[in-house]
């Protein structure tokens, strides 16, 4: 047994409307969940992109929650279900990459939901502990070529247009988390 | 030397298209028969053999199927040749999916060379469903543009290209296969048509269980003139089992089985216990040729009706009792 | 537009074994707008790769780029200043693509990360269907406006066949619409029906991949030569 006890990392992708509140709420009401979660917002689950799933295992997370709003309670009406199917895609892809498809999950609470989002972040942190880290070895990101600035400045001024990131990152200490 | 018999028939017999059995007894206006043999996934000549002594006497002409449902058998020419010496005529059966119009037609040739003079043109049952799903189909021609080449070949003594064939061409009578009741239903008489036009002289029809639809398709296909240059052959085919029944109802496209006949199915076998299975089977096929024989009744009486083509799926022990029961035997002797 | 699907990862992790850096190409044109080998797609499948050949023990450090038409020299030329860093490039253009950087780099090994399906349209959201095969002689005119070369199983040119199911799907694959249900339904609506009951006769295949890589060639478009007395 190692001294320490594995402590996944996990990152959430959280739907401003439904289950950011959630989170919120379980904080201030004092339901505890665990501390290596990492909240990151978004508008709604239905800007989940296929790549920043990825791209978060691939930096080092063990898993991936995404977090949206209840069935037929989207805020734009079917962002949600949109993100249910790329969660399906890419938990299938994880599997053909080696990773097991329960690294990621959706899961869908409302704004009030405190509690519930507490329990369910917590019995994912269960799950992900009882499948260890995933084994990648932490390597450096590859890079983006830059294409030939003379000739394709003209013909691919588009494609050039770096892709404005637009998730932010929340410290959860900001949004009362608390646990010791 | 085959080759000159042919030429002869044609010259002197210059009403008929290439004077098989099957053609003459068409010709004489007489109730046609014929049935199906599917040659085996080997080379064994036995099975040809066992099955041809099953129709010999029994139907004018017997269809050998050409790699049916895309599963690879002897070939229908290779077969054909056996039946032919052992004394059946053979209608043979040539689909698209497996040759080219180059292959189609040095098949036709040396088909026509053996003697073999019925040929039933089929686009072919797809690939998919058969036991080489990964084979890369031809279609070359279609079954409309294969009959149309056969015609020109055997009318025009010329090849597809245009060219001519030196010495004549072969004597063929040449067949078209049917499904009266795919969809789109309405447009089937015209298909039927069509195919009169591309040179067909007879049509076999898919198995008919729904007699009240064939007969709405047979009421146009006369209307539109089709039975006027070609002969319908309709369809039989004997039920094993309701399940069978079901299945064809329930896979085959377009095939209606009325409910009346899957009940009658089911009620040959009630009252036999379920563990009796030999009897069960013996009551359920001896109302499968009842049904059959009924059915051929029927069809005897519809106008356009030419004559039957009885598929009995390896059961080709049938054919005997249908075509007897039928009030079809002895078949008639048309001598050339 | 030519639309593609990937290969399994499975196949690629294979082509990429014993590589050790990979320059992952994609395309905006047709590979784009289909979702297979676009910018996104380039990430996704090489963040994927990424880690699945470093689960496996072999990782291989696979670099991005994309290019607005893999087809055309013009676009992929300014890729040979970088090649020698890499072991080879792995495309995620269509078959077009993939040969035309093998043309341009003779020196660096291409592989292809997508399967090139079809030249076909998106019938709804997220489905493509094939509507083209390039045979070279089109006969739309004949069928109203329905490809039965594409989109027939059998290629019938005087269909349908028999094996048309209720509804007008086709037996070979009950989600695709029968070819020629739809175009007699359709010449129906046009009342120009009667034009089928014409023998449309054999089809030139000559113009169709039977008669060997075809090429166009216009005269027109080329470079001029410079003629000595034209100076």
């Amino acid at each position: 047994m190692p001294d320490t006890e594995f402590e996944p990392q996990i990152i959430a992708f959280c739907c401003m409307h439904c289950a950011y509140a959630a989170a919120d709420l379980a904080g201030s009401s004092r339901h505890e969940y665990p501390v290596s979660l990492k909240i990151v917002a978004l508008p709604c689950t239905g800007r989940t992109d296929m790549g920043h799933i990825l791209k978060t295992f691939e930096d080092g997370a063990d898993g991936v929650l995404v977090a949206g709003c209840l069935t037929g309670r989207c805020h734009y009406q079917s962002g949600n279900l949109y993100a249910k199917q790329r969660v399906e895609y890419v938990g299938d892809l994880l599997e053909q990459i080696g990773l097991q498809h329960e690294r990621l999950r959706m899961i869908n609470v409302s704004a009030g939901m405190g509690a519930r989002f507490a329990e369910l972040a917590s019995e994912f942190t269960e799950t992900i502990k009882l499948l260890g880290p995933t084994g990648l070895t932490k390597k450096p990101r590859s890079k983006e070529i830059p294409l030939a600035p003379e000739k394709s400045t003209k013909l691919m001024q588009s494609t050039l247009a770096k892709n404005e990131q637009i998730i932010h990152w929340v410290d959860p200490k900001s949004i009362g988390k608390s646990v010791a | 030397m085959t080759q000159q018999l042919a030429t002869e028939n044609k010259t002197t017999e210059s009403e008929l298209k290439a004077g098989s059995n099957l053609e003459r007894i068409l010709a004489a206006g007489q109730f046609a028969v014929t049935g199906e043999i599917g040659p085996p996934k080997n080379f064994d000549v036995e099975v040809i053999h066992r099955k041809v002594s099953l129709l010999k006497g029994y139907v004018d002409a017997a269809n050998i199927t050409d790699n049916q449902t895309g599963i690879v058998r002897m070939s229908s020419i290779g077969a054909g040749i056996l039946i032919i010496n052992q004394g059946l005529e053979p209608v043979i059966q040539l689909t698209c999916r497996d040759r080219n119009r180059l292959a189609m037609q040095s098949d036709i040739l040396g088909a026509a060379a053996h003697g073999i003079k019925n040929v039933l043109c089929l686009s072919g049952d797809h690939q998919s469903f058969g036991n080489h799903p990964g084979a890369k189909n031809v279609h070359d021609l279609d079954s409309m543009q294969l009959m149309r080449m056969l015609q020109e070949m055997r009318d025009k003594n010329q090849f597809q290209c245009g060219e001519e064939i030196a010495g004549g061409g072969p004597p063929l009578f040449i067949g078209a296969a049917a499904n009266p009741f795919a969809d789109p239903v309405e447009l089937r008489p015209l298909r039927l048509k069509k195919k009169a036009i591309a040179g067909a002289n007879f049509v076999q029809t898919q198995i008919i269980y729904d007699m009240d639809r064939f007969k709405q398709y047979m009421k146009k296909s006369v209307d539109l003139g089709v039975t006027e240059t070609v002969s319908v052959l309709a369809g039989v085919g004997p039920l094993k089992s309701a399940g069978m029944a079901r299945y064809m109802r329930d896979n085959v496209p377009g095939m209606t089985v009325p409910d009346e006949i899957i009940e009658r199915m089911e009620d040959a076998v009630q009252g036999i216990s379920s563990e009796d299975k030999k009897a069960r089977m013996a009551a359920s096929r001896a109302e499968g040729i009842r049904i059959c024989i009924e059915q051929i009744e029927q069809l005897k009486e519809v106008e356009g009706v030419a004559g039957i083509h009885i598929m009995a799926i390896e059961w080709e022990e049938a054919i005997k009792p249908i075509v007897t029961s039928a009030g079809l035997y002895p078949r008639p002797v048309c001598d050339s | 537009m030519i639309v593609a699907d990937q290969k399994p990862i499975e196949d690629i992790k294979q082509m990429l074994r014993g590589k050790r850096k990979v320059l992952a190409v994609g395309c905006g044109t047709c590979v784009a707008v289909c979702f297979a080998g676009g910018k996104r797609e380039v990430g996704l499948l090489c963040s994927a790769l990424r880690m699945a050949t470093d689960l496996a023990g072999e990782p291989v450090e696979i670099d991005e780029t994309v290019v607005q038409r893999e087809c055309e020299q013009e676009y992929i030329e300014h890729l040979g200043e970088r090649l020698d860093e890499y072991d080879a490039i792995l495309s995620l253009g269509c078959g077009v693509g993939v040969q035309s950087l093998a043309d341009s780099f003779p020196n660096t090994r291409v592989l292809p990360a997508l399967n090139t399906k079809f030249m076909g349209a998106p019938s709804g959201q997220g489905v493509w269907e094939e509507r083209c095969q390039g045979c070279g002689n089109c006969l739309l005119e004949y069928t109203g406006g329905i490809c039965p070369i594409s989109r027939c199983p059998k290629q019938l040119m005087n269909g349908p066949c028999g094996g048309t199911d209720q509804g007008g799907r086709c037996e070979v694959d009950p989600e695709i619409p029968c070819a020629w249900y739809n175009i007699w339904a359709r010449m129906d609506n046009l009342n120009i029906q009667d034009e089928l009951m014409e023998i449309h006769p054999p089809k030139d295949w000559s113009t169709s991949r039977d008669g060997g890589m075809r090429r166009i060639v216009r005269k027109d478009l080329q470079k001029p030569e410079l003629d000595e007395g034209d100076s």
